[in-house]
C-alpha cells in the first residue's frame, strides 16, 4: 500500500484533553448512577475517525466554563423557549465479517491488515452483501417497532476523501430497510424519572470508512483500511427530544437495544455507536423549528447531555437578545476541553452526495416468512424487561439497574428462576456483587458465582441456616473461587447455631469469663452488652445466630439481678 | 454480430487473406503483404464439410492429443507470429513472458498420459483486454493512471480460463477503461486494422479483436459495455459475442458502467467463441449480478440444426438512414441466405430505439463518473506529489486520465447532480425500462433478433469526429 508522503492534510490537532478532572462539580451531574458506569469519557486516542476529524479545527483548549452558570442558563429556558432535538446514530454490527466481502474486522488491529481487494477498492473488485448485515437491521428494526421495505436497495453517496477507498460509500438513500418506529425509555430519578417514547424516522444499512492516522508534527498522514467496509446502521430519530439528559437517555437506550440484540457491542470509545445530534430553540407556542444546529465529536453520553444543554442555553441566549438571525445552519463540534460548541463549517446542506442506485448489488428482498422468524427469534428487550420487574415490585433504581445491562439482568432472571426472593435478589446484585465487580473491573459473566448458587445462598440465609454474616463470607468465596454454598458450609462448618442450649453455654461461658464487665453492666452500663455479644460471636465463631443470642444474653445478664 | 461484413470463411486458411481494396499507409507500406507472409500456426486447415469456419479450439485439442503438435510448438509458433505482427499492430499493450512455461506443463501432462483429462481450453492462446485484471501482468485498463499497476488477483474469467487449460498470452489494447471505439483512445498506443493498417480496429476491446483477426491468439476476451467487444469484431472481420449480462462474472473487470460491463469472447468462428464462453461464464460469489441460471444443459456446439422455421426479426431502426449501403447490402445478404436455411425473416419496429444511445449516454457517464473515482493516487496508480490533499486528487486525476475518460466523468457528474438528476438519470432510466420493454415484446414474435454491428465499416485512422461512444 502506497501512503502518500506529500502532507495530505494539515490534520486538526485538536487534542482531547480527560474531562473528568476538569470540571468536578459536573461530575455530579454526570454522575447518573450506574446507567453511565462504563461510558465515562476516557482520554481520547490519536486516531480519530475521519467523519470527525476532517471538520475539527483549531480552537483555544481549555477554557473553563463555570457548568453552574452553565446549569443556571439551562433552568431560565423552561419558561420561554423550547428545544428540540433530532438524533443520527450509526452503530457498527459485531458481524464476522465486514459488510461486502469476507474480511475480519477487530478493533485495533494493526494497521492495514483486515483488507482485501474489496475493501481497499482495488480496480475490478465489486460487494457482495453479507446476509448477516440484513439480519442485524431486520432485528434493530423489528425492535424499534418500525415498518421494514419488503423490497429496499443500496445506494452510492460519493465524495472524495482518503479514507473512503471507492470514492464513494454504499448506503441506502430514499428507499431505507425500516421506517416509522419508536423507542420507550425511563428517564434515570436522579433527573426526575419518567417515561418516554420517541419517534424512529428510519433505519438504513451502510459500510463505515477506513481511518486516517496523522504524523506526530503534522506532516504527513496514513490511512489505515481496517475499519473499511464494516456494517454499519445509521438510526434516525424524529426531533421529538427537548432536554440534553432526554437526548443522552435515548443513546443509553439505543445501546443497551442493540446489546441485548447482540448486533453491535455499542461501544462508544471504540466508536461502534456514534451520535450526531440535531438541535434548534424556539419560542414557547411557535409552530415551526428554530434554525438546527448539527453538533459532531460526542464521544459519551454525558458528553451528548452536556454539549446539548450547552447549544440550547447558546441558541437561547441569542434568543432572547434578539440575535436570533445569528444562529445559522452550521455544523459545531463540541469541545471536551473547554465544553462548549464551536462552529466547524458553515452552509450546511451544500454538499452534493450524487446518490444513485449502486448496479453492483441486487436489491434487498424481505420475505413476510422472513421477518417473521427473525421476530420469534428477539430476545425479551429491555422496556419490556423493565415492565416486568416493575411489576414484580422492584423499586424504579433497581429496575434501572437490573436491566441496564442484559448480563446483569440475564443473572437476575436465573436467579429468581431458581426461587430465589426476588428483593433478596436484587439486593445481592446491586450491592456486594456489583461492588465486587467494580472493584476487580469485571463482567458479571466472569466470576464463578453462578445464579443458582445465588438462589442457593439467599435461600439458605432465608431458612436460618446461617448467618447474613456468613452469606457475605460465602458470598466473597464463591465470586472469586466458585464451588457450592452447601460445599462450603460443609466444608467450613459454618451452618448457624439456632439450639438454645447451645448458645445458653456459651453465654454462660463467656459471662462466667468476664466478672469484671459484668459488675459494670450490672451497675448500669448497658452499653456493655455489645461487648458481650461480639464475645460469644467470637466463641461460635460467627455461627452463632444472633437473634437467638441477644434474647439469651439479655436474659442471663439480667436475671441474677 | 450476425452482420460481419467479412465471410469469415476467408479467414478459416493460413496465411492471412488481407484485402487490398484499401491501400495500407505509406509508413507501413509492406505491412499488409508482408502481414500473409508470416508462417502460420502448425496446424491442419480446418474446415467443415459446409464451408462454415471451423473451431480452433478443436482443432488445437485434436492436434495435441494426437501428438501431431505440442502445445509448445504451437505456442512458439503462436508467438513468432505475434512479434513479426506485432510492430504493425500495435493489438498488445503486454505480452506475457510465461507462456511457454505454461504450454509445458500442458505437454508435461500429455506425456505422463492425462491427455484426456485436458481442459476444454488446454493450449489455446488467448488474448486477454487489459482491463480484465490478470495477477501476473500488469493490468492498466489502458490508462495512465494505473501504469505499471499489477492486480494481486486473476479476474474470475481469467482465472476460469486458465483453469480449463486457456494461456493468456498477453493483455490487449483498448480505448481507456473502454471509453470509446477505435482504440484511438488508449493512454499508451494505437492498434491498427490487421485488413488495412490505415484503419482502426474499432474499439473498445479493439486490440482483441486485431489480435484474433491476426492470428497472433486464438480468441480473446473483451468487454462490452454499449458495443465494444460487437463492433471491433465486425470492424476486424472475426465473431465477436457480448453475452447477457450477468452470463459473465465481472469480478476482476474495471468498472466503466457496471449496470451494463459485459465480459465478451472473440473468435474466429461461431463454435469457438461458444465453447469460450461455456468455459468462462456461470455464477461467481464475488459477483452479485452474475446470473445463477446455467447457460448450457448439454453443449454440442458443432452439431447443425435446422434453422427450418425460425423466427428472426430484422430491427427496422438499425438500417435506417445514416446506414453505410454496403453495410445494409450484406444485412440483405445475411437475410436471404436465412431464408434459404428455412428461416422466416420480418421486420420489426423497435420505435424505442432510437433512445437507446442518449439514454445510454446519460446511464454509462453517470456509472463512470462514480466508478472512476477510486482512481485518486492515494493506495494505488499514478500519484502526481502535492501540497495539500484537493491538489493531490485534482493533480494525479488530470495527469493520469485522458480527455475522452474526463469529459465523460464531466458529464456523469453533471447528470447525477442534485436537481439535474430527475432529468437526466431517472428519465435515461425510465428510458430503458421502455427500451426492455420494447425487445420483450419483439421476442415474444421472434425467436431472435438481428441488426448490423455497426453503421459503417472501419474507419481511417483519425477520422472519427464524433464519438460512437461505446
Amino acid at each position: 500500500m502506497q501512503v502518500s508522503s506529500s502532507s495530505i492534510l494539515p490534520p486538526g490537532n485538536v487534542i482531547q484533553a480527560q474531562p473528568l478532572f476538569l470540571n468536578s462539580s459536573a461530575l455530579l451531574r454526570r454522575k447518573n448512577g450506574v446507567l453511565y458506569c462504563t461510558m465515562k469519557s476516557t482520554s481520547h486516542s490519536h486516531t480519530q475517525t475521519a467523519t470527525e476529524e476532517k471538520q475539527q479545527q483549531k480552537s483555544p483548549q481549555k477554557i473553563k466554563v463555570p457548568p453552574q452558570k452553565q446549569m443556571k442558563e439551562v433552568s431560565k429556558i423552561g419558561a420561554d423557549y423550547e428545544a428540540v432535538i433530532g438524533i443520527e446514530t450509526h452503530v457498527q454490527l459485531s458481524t464476522l465479517t465486514k459488510a461486502f466481502c469476507s474480511c475480519p474486522y477487530s478493533y485495533g488491529a494493526q494497521p492495514n491488515t483486515c483488507i482485501c481487494p474489496v475493501c481497499m477498492g482495488l480496480p475490478g473488485a465489486l460487494p457482495v452483501l453479507n446476509s448477516k448485515v440484513i439480519e442485524c437491521a431486520v432485528k434493530l428494526a423489528l425492535a424499534l417497532n418500525c415498518r421494514l421495505s419488503f423490497s429496499s436497495k443500496f445506494d452510492r453517496k460519493q465524495y472524495f476523501y482518503p479514507d473512503l477507498p471507492k470514492g464513494y460509500q454504499i448506503s441506502q438513500f430514499d428507499i431505507p430497510i425500516a421506517t416509522g418506529g419508536s423507542i420507550d425509555l425511563d428517564l434515570p430519578l436522579e433527573f426526575g424519572g419518567g417515561h418516554r417514547r420517541f419517534g424512529i424516522t428510519r433505519i438504513h444499512m451502510e459500510e463505515d470508512a477506513g481511518k486516517l492516522m496523522h504524523s506526530g508534527n503534522g506532516s504527513y498522514s496514513q490511512v489505515d483500511l481496517n475499519r473499511a467496509g464494516v456494517p454499519l446502521l445509521e438510526i434516525v430519530s424524529e426531533p421529538d427530544m427537548r432536554t440534553g439528559i432526554e437526548a443522552s437517555e435515548y443513546a443509553a437506550e439505543l445501546q443497551r437495544v442493540v446489546r441485548y440484540l447482540g448486533v453491535s457491542n455499542g461501544n462508544m470509545q471504540e466508536g461502534s455507536l456514534r451520535c450526531d445530534v440535531n438541535v434548534s430553540v424556539r419560542p414557547i407556542g411557535q409552530a415551526e423549528f428554530g434554525t438546527k444546529v448539527e453538533i459532531k465529536n460526542l464521544n459519551s453520553f454525558s458528553a451528548i447531555n452536556r454539549a446539548i444543554d450547552f447549544e440550547i442555553s447558546r441558541q437561547v441566549n441569542l434568543h432572547s437578545q434578539g440575535q436570533q438571525d445569528s444562529i445559522v445552519q452550521e455544523t459545531r463540534l463540541w469541545e471536551e476541553g473547554a465544553q462548549k460548541t464551536v462552529t466547524m463549517r458553515k452552509k450546511e446542506g451544500l454538499a452534493d452526495y450524487r446518490y444513485f442506485p449502486e448496479p453492483d448489488l441486487p436489491e434487498v428482498v424481505l420475505t413476510k416468512a422472513y421477518m417473521d422468524s427473525v421476530g420469534k427469534s428477539l430476545p425479551e428487550l429491555p422496556e419490556a424487561k423493565r415492565r416486568r420487574y416493575e411489576e414484580m415490585g422492584l423499586s424504579m433504581q433497581d429496575v434501572l439497574f437490573l436491566a441496564n445491562d442484559i448480563a446483569v439482568a440475564d443473572f437476575f432472571d436465573a436467579t429468581i428462576q431458581k426461587g430465589a426472593d426476588v428483593k433478596l435478589a436484587a439486593n445481592w446484585i446491586m450491592g456486594d456483587i456489583a461492588a465486587y465487580l467494580k472493584n476487580e473491573k469485571l463482567s458479571i459473566n466472569d466470576i464463578k458465582l453462578v445464579p443458582h448458587e445465588l438462589a442457593e445462598l439467599i435461600a439458605s440465609i432465608k431458612s436460618g441456616t446461617i448467618s447474613g454474616k456468613i452469606g457475605k463470607e460465602i458470598l466473597f468465596e464463591l465470586l472469586a473461587k466458585g464451588g457450592t454454598v452447601k460445599g462450603l458450609i460443609e466444608e467450613k462448618d459454618l451452618v448457624q447455631i439456632t439450639d438454645l442450649v447451645d448458645i445458653e453455654k456459651m453465654v454462660d461461658k463467656v459471662i462466667a469469663e468476664n466478672p469484671k464487665q459484668l459488675e459494670q453492666y450490672r451497675s448500669g452500663k448497658t452499653k456493655l452488652q455489645g461487648y458481650f455479644a461480639g464475645q460469644v460471636m467470637k466463641a461460635s465463631k460467627g455461627k452463632a445466630n444472633p437473634g437467638i443470642l441477644n434474647k439469651v444474653l439479655v436474659e442471663k445478664l439480667n436475671a441474677k439481678v | 454480430m450476425l452482420s460481419t461484413l467479412h465471410s469469415p470463411r476467408s479467414l478459416s486458411r493460413f496465411p492471412l487473406h488481407l484485402t487490398s481494396s484499401v491501400k495500407p499507409r505509406a509508413a507501413s507500406a509492406s505491412s499488409a503483404s508482408s502481414l500473409s507472409d508470416y508462417p502460420p500456426p502448425p496446424l491442419p486447415a480446418a474446415q467443415s464439410p459446409g464451408g462454415a469456419p471451423a473451431s480452433q479450439i478443436l482443432t488445437v485439442r485434436r492436434s495435441l492429443l494426437s501428438g501431431s503438435v505440442t502445445a509448445t510448438q504451437l505456442a512458439e509458433s503462436y508467438l513468432s507470429r505475434l512479434r513479426l505482427t506485432e510492430p504493425q499492430l500495435n493489438s498488445f499493450i503486454h505480452v506475457s513472458d510465461s507462456v511457454l512455461k505454461s504450454a509445458q506443463e500442458i505437454d508435461d501432462k500429455i506425456a505422463k498420459g492425462g491427455g484426456e483429462a485436458l481442459g476444454p481450453l488446454a493450449g489455446v492462446m488467448v488474448g486477454v483486454k487489459d482491463n480484465i485484471c490478470t495477477a501476473d501482468m500488469p493490468s492498466t485498463g489502458g490508462s495512465r493512471i494505473l501504469e505499471n499497476y499489477r492486480p494481486p488477483f486473476d479476474a474470475t474469467a481469467v482465472k476460469r480460463l486458465k483453469e480449463k487449460g486457456g494461456i493468456v498470452v498477453g493483455k490487449t489494447n483498448l480505448d481507456e477503461f473502454g471509453m470509446g471505439s477505435t482504440t484511438e483512445g488508449s493512454g499508451f498506443q494505437v492498434t491498427a486494422n490487421p485488413w488495412d493498417l490505415g484503419r482502426v480496429p474499432g474499439g473498445s476491446s479493439g486490440g482483441s479483436a486485431s489480435a484474433v483477426s491476426a492470428r497472433q491468439c486464438v480468441v480473446s476476451l473483451g468487454s462490452d459495455t454499449g458495443g465494444s467487444v460487437r463492433q471491433p469484431a465486425s470492424f476486424c472481420g472475426v465473431v465477436g459475442l457480448k453475452p447477457t449480462y450477468g452470463r459473465v462474472s465481472r469480478f476482476g473487470l474495471m468498472a466503466y458502467a457496471s449496470s451494463l460491463d459485459v465480459i465478451g469472447c472473440l473468435g474466429t468462428s461461431v463454435a469457438d467463441v461458444g465453447i469460450f464462453l461455456n468455459a468462462i461464464s456461470g455464477h461467481d460469489k464475488f459477483d452479485a449480478t452474475s446470473s445463477k441460471q446455467s447457460l448450457f444443459t448439454s453443449i454440442n456446439l458443432l452439431e447443425s440444426k435446422p434453422l427450418s422455421g425460425l423466427k428472426v426479426g430484422l430491427i427496422r431502426e438499425t438500417l435506417d438512414d445514416g446506414v453505410d449501403s454496403g453495410v445494409k447490402s450484406a444485412i440483405n445478404a445475411a437475410v436471404l441466405h436465412m431464408q434459404e436455411l428455412g428461416c422466416i425473416v420480418n421486420e420489426v419496429s423497435l420505435p424505442s430505439f432510437s433512445l437507446g444511445l442518449p439514454a445510454y449516454y446519460i446511464l454509462a457517464s453517470s456509472e463512470s463518473s462514480s466508478n472512476l473515482s477510486r482512481y485518486d493516487g492515494v493506495r494505488y496508480g499514478k500519484q502526481t506529489v502535492s501540497d495539500e490533499l484537493n491538489a493531490l486528487y485534482a493533480n494525479s486525476r488530470a495527469s493520469g486520465f485522458g480527455p475522452e475518460v474526463k469529459m465523460r466523468i464531466l458529464m456523469g457528474t453533471y447528470a447525477l447532480s442534485a436537481g439535474y438528476y430527475d432529468a437526466y438519470y431517472k428519465r435515461a432510466q425510465q428510458v430503458r425500462t421502455l427500451i426492455r420493454e420494447s425487445f420483450k415484446t419483439a421476442l415474444e414474435t421472434n425467436d431472435i433478433l438481428i441488426s448490423p454491428a455497426a453503421p459503417s465499416v472501419a474507419y481511417k485512422m483519425g477520422m472519427l469526429v464524433v464519438s460512437y461512444y461505446s
